[in-house]
């Protein structure tokens, strides 16, 4: 395509008569239009103009079609920070994050650390500890729905036999939330165990030789060199726990539809409330954007500290 | 000149950690498939145990039977398959060629694009659901596999992914196809592709997952069993046998899990190797 | 197949250091044309530049006559053998061959023939199945050898493609790479920073330094009439000697009781730079008129390498057969050198040669 020359030509001799110059620019031109334009246009069509169209949206009101009506200013934002019930939200969904994140790193590392031995059958172990990865998120919810059944499940049944208080877990406003976090938890330990496993495993064993040598304490190996080696893992789970746990919405719509009295209504779940089931499309196009606020900070602290790393 | 009675003291002592270590493994492997294990195995007693709390009783697949042929989950996991499939064989052409265009191709505007591809990235698609809706809607996309299809055809992730692994071509590669006189789209298909075929499965195997595991989206554009994916398949299931069948659903559960334990057993590997290159790196 | 350089200049558009500047040649069909330079003197971006793989800020490259500035790698109708060289890793040593062929549009047959023809010119007939990581590593710089043979290019450039080799291997590749060339008729512009390679494969040599061409010419011409110090450094093991001396009479004085007879007359009092190969020094194991002092001696089985110190510290090497007895602490007499280049101590510029230069301890009257 860059070239008229091709085949039998090959073997004719060099000279002005069969070589064509300057296609070259325009060729590669063509092909950027030809890789990157598919991609771009998909990217342009439902990521892009919908942002900026949910952008435009939190500035008007709107019908209950989604129709937009008049002009509204900032006043769409103005009424979502007197909403006390969108604080509690906010609130719920940050301590829902920040928990999520915390129990999952910590819980990940233990199994990344334990599958780490030289043990025969280890092997059965790793696979194991990353099963949960392939369970997704209704089949998690049918579990764990099980789990904290107040009649049938593990829990009431432990604590019945245990001669606990009984708790109804999903139905309870303060443990529903919780409940929820055990079931996200669980979901993302497969996926940080694999990652941090495999950080682990990159760690160079000639540094533990060397801290062996020197007589450094097993406990002190971990601190000093094992977590800030692994230190640019830890910080890419941990943001991806955290923009993956702004985003849940499955877990809550299975599990507790964001109740019991608002307690599990967090951001994503919010917006689909508003939008699809109480037609304020004004409303839940301003809470869009603000959750898509947050995500951009979690995910421009994770781009600007692997910067120099990510991109060349 | 070693005395005996010590070899042996710490041979014992060496087999206590061995066990210990074990019990220390199994004890968290348990805590990881417990809810897993309970769901498999409740998925074998009769319903009428379970309502009563007993978690013993006369194992049987009847459950499985009930599942497979008193509802649609099996139409369900097609669905679900159909739809996972073309999504990640259309996301492994379209991030690759993107991909390809950012580290091989020189054209204007090249490093803005790829800054709109980063902050790409940044924006989730739950908070874009809205319009979107309207868009499929007008496009007359509703209630077909398109709907779940046609806004997951690339990832701005995957394309990402995808160039910090061509990025680690040797560039003399792309030199000698060059003095060669290979084409973008013979370098492309014939060297690119098959040099980055773990990174490829790396993200077939993402993709697969991500699709598989669906459940917003589907739900706001899906309205029939017959294009509906297993995830909002279950949910519907749920919804409908109010009195708690729970034998069936968790068989049901079941028969969802398997195929994706699967893929994931498959892409384990790959998934581990292709992920911490990518984001690490 | 000629290849004319006239006053190729390349500077990277976000610099504006020149990487090279006014580089003229013109390499004649059939030819083994090497460039050598110490690393990051601009050598490999010459021979990119001629591959078409870099851009060419200004002069003009030619190809058989054509202006060949903005053709395409691929139409300038050349093979390059790479450093690394290039193979991939998923295909075949066959395949790895024939690679460029299909994308020519060659038919099957052809490039099967052309691909078994260029593996038995070099030896790998049988491993034709094989994957790159299979193979040795001069397995894998032949496969690279035949990829180039099997495109039919009769230009064929060269970045350093023994580099990755061990020692004795590389040897025996020089001598397989030079027949190779003349058995098939090709034009090779050789790139390595490796002067024994320059001297022994090439039919002329360019050696490049700081972005510069410092002489284009034979290996003879460039050992024995080397343009400027730099030149005569690069080549000849051990190094040259370029000892600081002074122009009194008809004589180089080096130190009081080391002078150099020459015929030439010199601007009195001037300082210059004397050259002499250490192979090509004379000296007698004396302590009457001696003039330096054997500091370490190398045994090298069929020769010694000596280090002397003269009376005012500069040090000189010294080569001489292996039966002599020499060590540390003897006194010698430099009686003379085969030949000596005398250098400007400014500019590093050759001034002239001079041929059986006799050395006094003294400075001869009139």
């Amino acid at each position: 395509m860059q070239q008229s020359l091709s085949g039998k030509a090959k073997t004719r001799p060099l000279t002005p008569a069969n070589v064509t110059v300057g296609r070259r620019r325009w060729s590669e031109r063509g092909y950027a239009l030809l890789f990157l334009g598919p991609s771009l246009a998909l990217l342009a069509v439902f990521i892009f103009w919908p942002m900026l169209k949910t952008l435009y949206m939190s500035f008007f009101l709107t019908d209950k079609f989604g129709h937009i009506t008049v002009f509204n200013g900032l006043g769409n934002y103005r009424s979502l920070l007197q909403d006390a019930s969108y604080w509690a939200s906010l609130g719920a969904t940050l301590s829902y994050v920040a928990v999520v994140a915390v129990l999952t790193i910590v819980l990940g590392l233990i199994l990344a650390v334990a599958a780490q031995q030289q043990l025969k059958g280890i092997g059965f172990f790793k696979t194991l500890f990353s099963s949960t990865m392939g369970i997704s998120v209704s089949v998690a919810a049918i579990f764990w729905l099980f789990a904290f059944n107040p009649s049938v499940g593990v829990f009431a049944q432990l604590s019945q036999a245990l001669h606990l208080p009984e708790i109804n877990w999903l139905a309870d406003p303060h443990f529903a939330l919780l409940a929820i976090i055990i079931t996200t938890v669980w979901m993302n330990l497969g996926f940080t165990f694999l990652i941090l496993f495999g950080a682990l495993q990159q760690v160079p064993r000639s540094l533990y030789d060397a801290a062996d040598v020197a007589g450094v304490a097993k406990r002190t190996q971990f601190l000093k060199v094992t977590l800030p080696m692994i230190s640019p893992t830890l910080f890419f789970v941990t943001t991806v726990t955290l923009i993956d746990a702004f985003k849940s919405f499955g877990l809550i719509d299975l599990m507790t539809a964001g109740g019991p009295s608002n307690a599990t209504n967090l951001l994503v779940y919010r917006v689909y409330q508003d939008a699809f089931l109480n037609g304020s499309y004004a409303q839940a196009s301003t809470e869009s954007v603000v959750l898509t606020l947050l995500i951009a900070v979690v995910t421009l602290v994770q781009f600007k500290l692997f910067g120099k790393r990510v991109t060349y | 000149m070693t005395p005996i009675q010590p070899v042996v003291a710490h041979e014992n002592k060496r087999r206590f950690k061995l066990i210990g270590r074990y019990t220390l493994l199994v004890g968290l492997g348990l805590i990881v498939i417990g809810p897993f294990i309970l769901g498999l195995w409740t998925s074998l007693l009769p319903t009428a145990a379970i309502s009563k709390g007993a978690l013993w009783g006369k194992l049987s697949f009847d459950n499985y039977v009930t599942a497979i042929t008193t509802t649609p989950i099996l139409r369900y996991l097609l669905n679900s398959f159909v739809i996972a499939m073309v999504t990640t064989i259309s996301q492994l052409l379209f991030c690759s060629m993107s991909a390809y265009a950012f580290v091989f191709l020189k054209f204007k505007y090249q490093r803005p694009l790829f800054a709109l591809f980063l902050v790409t990235m940044m924006l989730p698609f739950e908070a874009e659901v809205i319009p979107n809706f309207a868009t499929v809607r007008a496009l007359g996309l509703l209630n077909h596999y398109a709907v779940m299809i046609v806004p997951f055809l690339t990832t701005a992730f995957g394309t990402f992914m995808l160039r910090q692994n061509f990025l680690q071509m040797p560039k003399e590669l792309k030199e000698a196809a060059d003095v060669e006189g290979l084409s973008h789209w013979q370098f492309y298909w014939r060297m690119t592709l098959p040099y980055a075929k773990i990174s490829l499965l790396t993200l077939a195997a993402y993709s697969f997952l991500s699709s598989w595991n669906q459940y917003l989206w589907p739900m706001l554009t899906t309205f029939s069993d017959q294009f509906r994916p297993v995830q909002d398949g279950l949910r519907q299931l749920q919804g409908q046998e109010t009195f708690n069948n729970w034998g069936m659903i968790q068989a049901s559960a079941a028969i969802v899990v398997i195929p994706t334990l699967i893929v994931l057993l498959i892409g384990q590997h790959y998934f581990k190797a292709g992920l911490n290159e990518g984001a690490v790196k | 197949m000629t290849i004319q350089l006239e006053q190729l200049a390349k500077t990277y558009a976000d610099s504006e250091v020149p990487v090279l500047t006014d580089v003229s040649v013109e390499v004649a069909d059939n030819e083994f044309f090497v460039i050598v330079g110490p690393s990051g003197c601009g050598k490999s971006t010459l021979l990119r530049m001629i591959a078409g793989l870099t851009s060419i800020s200004a002069g003009q490259l030619k190809i058989n006559g054509v202006l060949a500035n903005d053709l395409p790698p691929k139409a300038r109708q050349l093979a390059m053998v790479f450093q690394s060289y290039a193979l991939y890793p998923f295909l075949t040593v066959a395949a790895n061959v024939g690679f460029g062929l299909k994308a020519r549009h060659f038919s099957a047959p052809e490039i099967q023939q052309r691909v078994a023809h260029a593996l038995k010119m070099v030896n790998l007939t049988e491993l034709k199945d094989r994957k790159p990581k299979a193979l040795s590593g001069g397995q894998r710089q032949r496969v690279a050898l035949a990829r180039a043979i099997a495109s039919d290019a009769k230009i064929c450039l060269m970045d350093e493609p023994l580099s990755n080799l061990d020692a004795q291997l590389r040897a025996r590749m020089r001598l397989e790479l030079k027949q190779l060339q003349q058995q098939l008729g090709l034009t090779v512009i050789y790139v390595t920073h490796d002067q024994v390679e320059a001297m022994t494969m090439a039919d002329r040599v360019m050696i490049l330094n700081e972005h510069q061409v410092q002489q284009i010419d034979t290996p003879i011409n460039v050992y024995q009439n080397p343009k400027n110090e730099f030149v005569a450094q690069f080549f000849g093991t051990p190094q040259i000697n370029l000892l600081t001396a002074t122009v009194t009479g008809h004589q180089l004085q080096v130190t009081p009781d080391f002078n150099l007879a020459v015929t030439r007359p010199l601007p009195e009092g001037t300082a210059l730079c004397v050259g002499i190969r250490p192979n090509q020094l004379q000296f007698k194991l004396t302590s009457r008129n001696a003039n330096a002092r054997i500091q370490t001696v190398a045994y090298l089985g069929d020769k010694l390498v000596a280090t002397a110190r003269l009376s005012d510290d500069q040090a000189v090497r010294l080569v001489s057969a292996e039966t002599t007895t020499l060590a540390p602490g003897d006194l010698i007499a430099i009686t003379g050198a085969q030949q000596v280049v005398l250098f400007d101590n400014a500019t590093g510029k050759l001034i002239t040669t001079e041929q059986e230069v006799a050395a006094r301890a003294t400075i001869a009257v009139g």
